[in-house]
């Protein structure tokens, strides 16, 4: 009976510790995508996903030598919708350095319209792209509409704030 | 412009040529014709491009019914048959298992067109094709969820699913540089014919991406086939028998395409050719797609893809005759615009 009572309460000290010891890692784990709500209007509509830079191509097959060879190590990718209208797709790629994340940054076309954003950006009428860091960030919408621009910027600023 | 009498000569021949395939059905797969006895036949292969500058409404939508009207010029024009049923029982066997093998590759915006495989999976039913017989696939639910489609697998019903769900051959196959390819089960195993409907795009890699870049979606590990821009493995792939000889007729999705920046969805590279590019010769069709994206190029005063360093070499390879997939001369293409 002591030696079962002293089982349980080992074993319940273990699961306690494990339990505490994974929140933890919960906590310090990388998530620059912001909650639903979290930015005015935007909602998250999909779970997060994330390719190491060796499964990329299941995730971008065809793009994804170009990120690999600018030195990709993980991308993570997660799906919006704005007023529950206008769908979003956001990638957050992280590179091995911030040289990695200008490389993909300045292969963007002449018509880009330069944005204050993280160490640099430019915003198109679709899209917005800029990096932090070793971080490259990519934010698509599936439709244009005037408020289209304006919408993606705020959210691009909620993932700014968390990278 | 063509005369009368050279129209009706090339359309005719198509039709022939179409009826001659559905004849060789008869006597089973196996014994299908060859693509190059197709070409032996007519000297050379036909595309049709098909377009409608009104395709696209106001509000950036594709009209189905438009898009619907569209593939049935397009497939008149090909088969000579103005009654697109008559058409479609030229082109498959109406009592076998046929494939629509799409692209959701690049995601929701760049991806094989919902309202262009309702119209296909609605003229196969009117030719006599069992819903149940209609397997409309590609890599995986995501990809064809991207596409504006529904997962199904209820075998009354036009079934939808991907290689997720059916999964892939364990013995793998070969071909010159495409080693070890394993291929989707869904290809080898339950269609007996399939109908490939690539979307148009620019590729950073292969530098186009249409009808027999495609066919990486019917193998386990596509990345391994990226060497060298996709060459020679875009064409060794496709010279595996079973792709050879059960994927052969395509009807290209040119409706939306991206024109730099591809194969993802990059809206400030997005462009609508409003167009379907309709053939049996895969390196005829992807000849015809490539000069579209260069003229779409030279028009915005984008360099040539030979001139970013990526030229389609793939195509010139499928071409050779170590792998006579088709032709890649212009002067034995037979391209018809409606």
């Amino acid at each position: 009976m002591i030696r079962s009572r002293i089982w349980i309460v080992a074993t319940t000290a273990v699961v306690m510790v494990a339990a505490t010891a994974g929140t933890g890692c919960k906590k310090h784990q990388f998530d620059p995508f912001p909650a639903s709500g979290a930015v005015a209007d935007w909602q998250k509509t999909s779970d997060t996903r994330t390719f190491a830079a060796k499964d990329l191509w299941q995730y971008i097959d065809g793009d994804a030598e170009q990120y690999i060879s600018a030195g990709v190590v993980s991308t993570s990718t997660s799906d919006y919708k704005y007023q529950n209208q206008l769908e979003a797709t956001v990638d957050v790629h992280t590179m091995g350095d911030a040289a990695g994340a200008r490389k993909i940054l300045e292969t963007g076309t002449s018509d880009a319209k330069p944005i204050q954003l993280g160490d640099a950006g430019v915003a198109y009428a679709q899209s917005v792209i800029f990096r932090k860091g070793p971080y490259l960030v990519r934010i698509v919408a599936y439709e244009s509409t005037p408020g289209t621009p304006q919408a993606l910027l705020a959210l691009a600023h909620g993932v700014e704030a968390k990278l | 412009m063509k005369s009368r009498r050279e129209f009706i000569k090339t359309t005719a021949t198509g039709a022939l040529l179409l009826g001659s395939s559905a004849a060789a059905d008869k006597l089973g797969l196996a014994a299908m014709l060859d693509q190059n006895a197709r070409h032996a036949a007519t000297g050379k292969s036909k595309v049709v491009v098909a377009r409608d500058a009104a395709l696209h409404g106001q509000d950036g939508q594709l009209d189905e019914k438009r898009v619907l009207a569209l593939l049935d010029r397009a497939i008149a024009a090909y088969t000579g048959h103005d009654k697109p049923v008559e058409a479609w029982k030229r082109i498959v066997p109406v009592d076998k298992v046929i494939g629509l093998k799409v692209n959701g590759l690049g995601g929701k915006g760049i991806s094989t067109h919902a309202a262009l495989v309702m119209a296909v999976c609605e003229r196969l039913q009117q030719a006599g094709v069992k819903p149940g017989n209609i397997l409309v696939w590609d890599r995986t639910a995501r990809d064809l969820q991207a596409c504006g489609l529904t997962i199904s697998t209820d075998p009354n019903h036009i079934r939808v699913y991907g290689s997720d769900v059916a999964g892939f051959e364990d013995q793998p196959v070969a071909f010159g540089s495409a080693v070890n390819v394993k291929l989707a089960k869904i290809l080898t195993r339950e269609c007996d014919m399939v109908l490939n409907l690539p979307i148009l795009k620019d590729h950073e890699m292969a530098g186009v991406t249409f009808s027999m870049k495609n066919m990486f979606g019917v193998v386990k590990h596509p990345n391994e086939l990226h060497a060298d821009g996709c060459n020679p493995g875009v064409a060794d792939l496709n010279c595996i028998p079973v792709v050879r000889q059960k994927v052969r007729f395509t009807i290209g999705d040119a409706m939306t395409s991206v024109y730099d920046g591809g194969p993802g969805f990059h809206p400030e590279r997005l462009w609508q050719p409003n167009a379907l590019i309709v053939g049996e010769d895969r390196v005829a069709l992807d000849h015809t797609a490539w000069k579209m994206i260069e003229r779409k190029r030279a028009e915005v005063g984008m360099p040539t893809l030979e001139g970013v360093g990526r030229p389609p070499l793939y195509i010139a390879t499928a071409a050779d005759p170590a792998h006579g997939l088709g032709y890649n001369d212009p002067q034995h293409i037979h391209l018809l615009e409606v």
